[in-house]
């Protein structure tokens, strides 16, 4: 399902506090990797890092084929590399969207020459994301398709999702879902709350997502299909999932970085860099959504990297288009936001950012041990650095973190038996 | 020549209420009366702004918001021009940025802006040097309508503080409603929001006001302030007819008691939020809010020019 680039594997020698903990390891070790196999784990000294099994993020636009200005296979695996991700999965609403095995297998070819990290491409639910008709799924899958989605925009209709639900069985791939009612989120920009009545901007409110996330979960539960649930922002979604799951539905769920720092507040300065859909929301979702995290109810933090051209994000907020980047940030974000201030574990961090999401998709964990090939992440959490515009490998900078001084950097990335990202 | 170099003098601009506090806001009160007294006495036509150029930027229709603000710069002896655009921007083909940044190559003193997009003044007033004054963003902002409105209502009762203003009709979609919300709890007045359930929104409360669904609300009220009824949100299924509306919420003779002010931002759809009795009756002040527009516009060209770039300019030497 991950296509991985062609070429030689790498030796290596890490020495850190291996911190595994989906394994149950916390000890100062020295990790051997030979020709992209870990080899050898033995005691050893101490050199101030943090090594933990690389990131897998579940949610990237690499807005390609269509949109290369905005980001590439090169660029977008790039970044990830350098966010400590061994593995990501991209979003098929690019132009023309990935719902023919011909699409795909073009994006794979050239993900072999240039992907930086393994990838995976999810493909479109329907034809064109329209919601009137499914995708060839066997086919696709048989393609390489690692996941069906209509990110970007939901499958309205309850028909059609429910034939999607049952028809994906042939295929053991997921179904991951954008869950928005558009009769409830049309002409919304944000929240609907204290700052949408104040500002007077179209008002998005959290039941266009929740009522979708209830939908979806009966269907799962009816059919006996997982789902994936993407981006979640609100508190009643986040009750709806946990009460399915209860009830034996196999329905994972993810949510972003900026969804668990900001809230609808950080809208008020217009920046079109807090505008993404669905929006940021009041502080009683974001605490449902930490707390979720932190109990295991939402297994995976997704970025949602979003490219957009500087010159569409340099416009007033409401005709900005929806989307931030993610990638080159997630964990110092997280680390400084959540980890530091004591409201989530590292241990926890580092798990919904690697095991969580590889679980949530069927892809193997990346984890520390012999004969594995190397996924591995050195990070140096107490490096303080300023995310700057110009500091991306990113082709696009709409990131909400600009000017902001962040606490934990990615040293070093391993991924696929590789060293594909190191810090100067 | 040798180039001079000055520090930059603090912009002002004039983009929300929520950035002014009460003694800005009495500022321009008292001096749009200051210039509503001299022009009353004198020559129309003052010399204040000459050599200044004032320029407005529209892209939305507009008759009396414009013509009020091309008037108010006229009658300072700024040179002004409009530029006017029927769509947005985007339909026009050339961005925001563009259309501003070419207008600021002509480095104009001030830049009055209205757009159907939230922010957008404040996005002019990042791209260029001009001062900026907002004049309608979306369902934002319309800080001018505020000044005005409380102009008016401060030449009816002699006072702000304290005064009760019922706000009646489509909240949600009124950037009017929410600058003047605004304005309201900066004077110390107080403010009650009365409409339909569907037009008013959630969490509206937040700008210190109370609500009420039911018009006999309006009764406790010293003023009563008539929203405009958009036709086009009959489409939009907020309210089920203009008819069921009127009668719910039509500001009729019998539901204004004596002693009430009624007041509309314009242009009023005459028999559907307010009836015409109401409307040419003596408690209506609207030609009053007209003409405190165009005072207050003056008032507020003045004030974003001069107060603090002139203090600057005289600290730095030359003024």
């Amino acid at each position: 399902m991950l296509v991985r680039r062609t070429g030689p594997s790498d030796s290596l020698t890490l020495e850190g506090r291996v911190l595994a903990p989906g394994q149950g390891v916390d000890e100062a070790l020295r990790i051997t990797v030979s020709d992209g196999i870990i080899t050898a784990i033995e005691p050893g000294g101490v050199d101030g890092l943090v090594l933990a099994p690389a990131f897998v993020d579940p949610h990237v636009h690499l807005r390609t084929p269509g949109r290369e200005d905005e980001e590439t296979i090169a660029s977008g695996t790039a970044a990830a590399a350098a966010g400590g991700y061994c593995a990501i999965l991209a979003m098929p609403n690019t132009e023309p969207v990935v719902d023919s095995a011909a699409v795909l297998g073009a994006l794979v070819e050239r993900a072999r020459d240039e992907a930086v990290v393994p990838t995976g491409f999810m493909a479109a639910i329907s034809k064109g994301q329209l919601g009137d008709e499914l995708t060839e799924m066997a086919e696709l899958a048989e393609a390489g398709a690692a996941a069906f989605t209509d990110d970007g925009r939901p499958v309205e209709s309850a028909g059609l999702m429910r034939r999607a639900l049952q028809y994906s069985g042939v295929t053991d791939r997921r179904i991951a879902l954008h869950c928005e009612e558009p009769s409830l989120s049309r002409g919304g920009h944000v929240h609907e709350g204290v700052i949408s009545a104040e500002l007077g901007i179209g008002p998005y409110p959290s039941t266009a997502e929740s009522i979708m996330v209830e939908r979806d979960l009966s269907l799962a539960r009816a059919e006996e299909r997982p789902i994936h649930l993407m981006h979640l922002s609100a508190r009643e979604s986040v009750s709806a999932l946990e009460q399915a799951n209860e009830a034996g539905v196999a329905a994972t769920g993810e949510v972003t970085p900026h969804h668990l720092v900001l809230t609808d507040e950080a809208v008020r300065a217009l920046d079109t860099n807090t505008k993404m859909n669905p929006p940021l929301r009041a502080a009683g979702d974001r605490e449902a959504l930490r707390d979720a995290l932190r109990r295991g109810a939402i297994t995976c933090i997704a970025t949602d990297h979003a490219p957009h051209a500087r010159h569409e994000k340099d416009a007033p907020f409401e005709e900005a288009p929806f989307g931030v980047t993610g990638l080159e940030t997630a964990f110092a974000a997280l680390h400084t936001h959540l980890v530091l201030p004591g409201l989530l574990s590292l241990e926890t961090l580092l798990e919904r950012m690697s095991a969580g999401p590889a679980r949530a998709f069927g892809l193997a964990e990346p984890r520390i041990e012999i004969g594995a090939r190397a996924n591995l992440v050195a990070l140096d959490l107490e490096a303080e650095w300023t995310v700057t515009e110009d500091g991306f490998r990113s082709l696009s900078a709409n990131s909400w973190l600009i000017g902001e001084t962040l606490r934990g950097r990615v040293v070093k990335t391993v991924a696929d038996g590789r060293l594909v990202f190191e810090h100067a | 020549m040798a180039e001079l170099r000055l520090p930059a003098p603090p912009r002002r601009h004039l983009l929300s209420i929520a950035d002014l506090d009460r003694s800005d806001v009495e500022r321009v009160l008292d001096t749009a009366a200051s210039i509503a007294a001299s022009i009353d006495r004198e020559v129309k036509k003052l010399p204040t702004l000459r050599g200044r150029t004032v320029v407005n930027l529209f892209y939305e229709s507009s008759t009396r918001t414009l013509s009020s603000f091309e008037l108010a710069a006229k009658r300072l002896s700024a040179d002004t021009m409009s530029l006017r655009s029927s769509g947005s921007s985007v339909d026009k083909g050339e961005s925001l940025k563009d259309t501003a940044l070419t207008l600021a190559a002509y480095e104009p003193d001030v830049i009055v802006v209205r757009h159907p997009s939230i922010g957008a003044p404040q996005f002019v007033a990042g791209l260029t040097d001009a001062h900026v004054v907002n004049a309608g963003d979306g369902k934002h902002q319309h800080p001018t309508q505020a000044l005005l409105d409380l102009y008016a209502m401060r030449g009816a009762f002699g006072r702000l503080e304290g005064l009760h203003v019922a706000i009646v009709g489509d909240v949600l979609h009124s950037r009017v409603a929410r600058s003047l919300l605004q304005a309201l709890a900066v004077v110390g007045a107080r403010a009650t929001v009365v409409g339909p359930p569907t037009l008013v929104p959630r969490a509206i409360e937040s700008l210190g006001c109370e609500v009420s669904y039911d018009i006999a609300a309006i009764r406790a009220a010293d003023v009563v302030y008539v929203l405009r009824m958009q036709r086009e949100r009959m489409g939009e299924a907020f309210v089920p007819s203009l008819r069921e509306y009127t009668a719910l919420y039509g500001i009729t003779p019998q539901r204004v008691r004596d002693g009430q002010v009624v007041m509309h931002p314009g242009p009023m759809n005459r028999g559907v939020e307010i009836d015409p009795r109401v409307a040419d009756s003596p408690g209506a002040i609207i030609t009053d809010q007209v003409r405190a527009g165009l005072v207050v516009r003056m008032a507020v060209l003045y004030d974003v020019l001069t107060v603090a770039p002139v203090a600057a300019a005289v600290e730095a030497g030359i003024a």
